[in-house]
């Protein structure tokens, strides 16, 4: 029997079949094995960023030139991006965001808090559309409907992908 | 610090630049080089930006990237660009051969009242893109050197020119401001349909 395929190989899945080329990041542990899995990618173009509202920019610019693209970040990124993201709403750009979080689930680092727990209410007043998912068999498919979302209206969609789904990052 | 006076026209140097673009994508920082951009001729191949601070380099490099058998020409501010300065590193990682961009450094945040900015403090912004690992970057002072580079921005990229322009306002030229009609033209001129 083949082993169950993991949420990150699935939602790599959903990007490819999607046609989401170009992949913007800036890594979060949560985020390990999608990364390894968009850079092994032949068809995809994995681009590593210094800051996560490169990769607003970087959707806009790609979007400009006829391919999609999707960015990959923690929840503190989401902070990094609020003003990049006012150009993406301006401008109608179909926006995919993953956005794996922390500040949630039996958190250990207080410093993770705030932001995480801003990160709805800072993507809703941007006018950013945001999937909350929790079981990690929903994540691929919630990835999937919030990309047809996305590409298909025109909108920037973030899925929040609830710390207890990942699991919580320990300190040892 | 006083206003530089020496320094060349930004008006000019983006005309000069623009001449030659044939089918090129321009993409704009905002304020003044939106400005300039205009003045040298609408174009539905030109994406203006009039917001976003500091999109404007890594807005070019999704472009590219997406088309990498077109020019891509990103021209902006000494301001814009060094809120930026970690997308010449994403950037230069990335190595798109078909990405240019060029910076009218008039030493001030000239839209907001003109107030300084660190490149008139000796911050070297066509260093730091040369120590990202741009194929090319140069600090441009006289015409001379400019008409040397303006053909190295159509060649092997990525290239970086950093342009010392005068610190006076050109008049304004205001080119369509609304984001979806600016993004929908573009698209269309590029692929058809929208
Ligand atoms: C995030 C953000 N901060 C500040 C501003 C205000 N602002 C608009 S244009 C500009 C200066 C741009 O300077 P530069 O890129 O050097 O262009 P110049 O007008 O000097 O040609 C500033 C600070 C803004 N629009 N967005
Ligand atoms: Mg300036």
């Amino acid at each position: 029997m083949a082993a169950k395929s993991t949420w990150s190989e699935q939602v790599h899945r959903v990007l490819r079949t999607q046609n989401v080329r170009q992949i913007g990041y800036v890594p979060d542990s949560g985020l390990k094995r999608i990364i390894e899995l968009v850079r092994a990618d032949k068809k995809m173009c994995a681009v590593s960023l210094t800051t996560e509202e490169e990769g607003i920019a970087l959707a806009t610019g790609a979007w400009l030139g006829g391919e999609r693209s999707a960015v990959l970040m923690q929840s503190s990124g989401v902070g990094n991006c609020i003003n990049m993201l006012g150009m993406a709403i301006e401008c109608r750009i179909p926006l995919l965001m993953i956005v794996t979080m922390r500040g949630q689930w039996a958190e250990f680092n207080p410093w993770q808090m705030p932001m995480a727990q801003a990160t709805a209410a800072v993507l809703g007043a941007m006018g950013v559309i945001v999937q909350n998912v929790e079981a990690p068999d929903d994540i691929a498919e919630t990835v999937a409907a919030a990309g047809k979302l996305a590409f298909n209206t025109n909108r920037a969609v973030a899925v929040a992908i609830a710390q207890r789904a990942i699991g919580t990052k320990a300190f040892k | 610090m006083s206003a530089r006076k020496n320094g060349l026209d930004r008006r000019k140097a983006v005309a000069q630049i623009l001449a030659r673009r044939g089918n090129a994508l321009v993409v704009t920082g905002l304020g003044a080089p939106t400005w300039d951009v205009a003045a040298a001729g609408d174009n539905d191949l030109n994406f203006y930006t009039w917001g976003g601070m500091g999109c404007a380099a890594m807005v070019g490099l999704g472009l590219a990237l997406a088309q990498p058998k077109r020019r891509v020409i990103v021209i902006t501010g000494d301001g814009e660009m060094l809120m930026a300065v970690g997308s010449l590193a994403t950037i230069a990682v990335k190595q798109p051969r078909n990405l240019a961009i060029a910076v009218m450094d008039n030493g001030h945040y000239g839209e907001t009242g003109m107030q300084a900015t660190h490149t008139q403090f000796g911050v070297d912004l066509a260093g730091m893109a040369g120590a990202a690992g741009f194929r090319a970057a140069a600090t441009v002072r006289t015409t001379a050197q400019l008409k040397t580079w303006i053909p190295r921005l159509y060649d092997n990229g990525p290239v970086f020119i950093d342009i010392k322009v005068t610190a006076e306002n050109a008049p304004l030229v205001l080119p369509p401001r609304d984001g979806s009609l600016l993004k929908l033209r573009f698209r269309q001129a590029l692929l058809g349909g929208a």
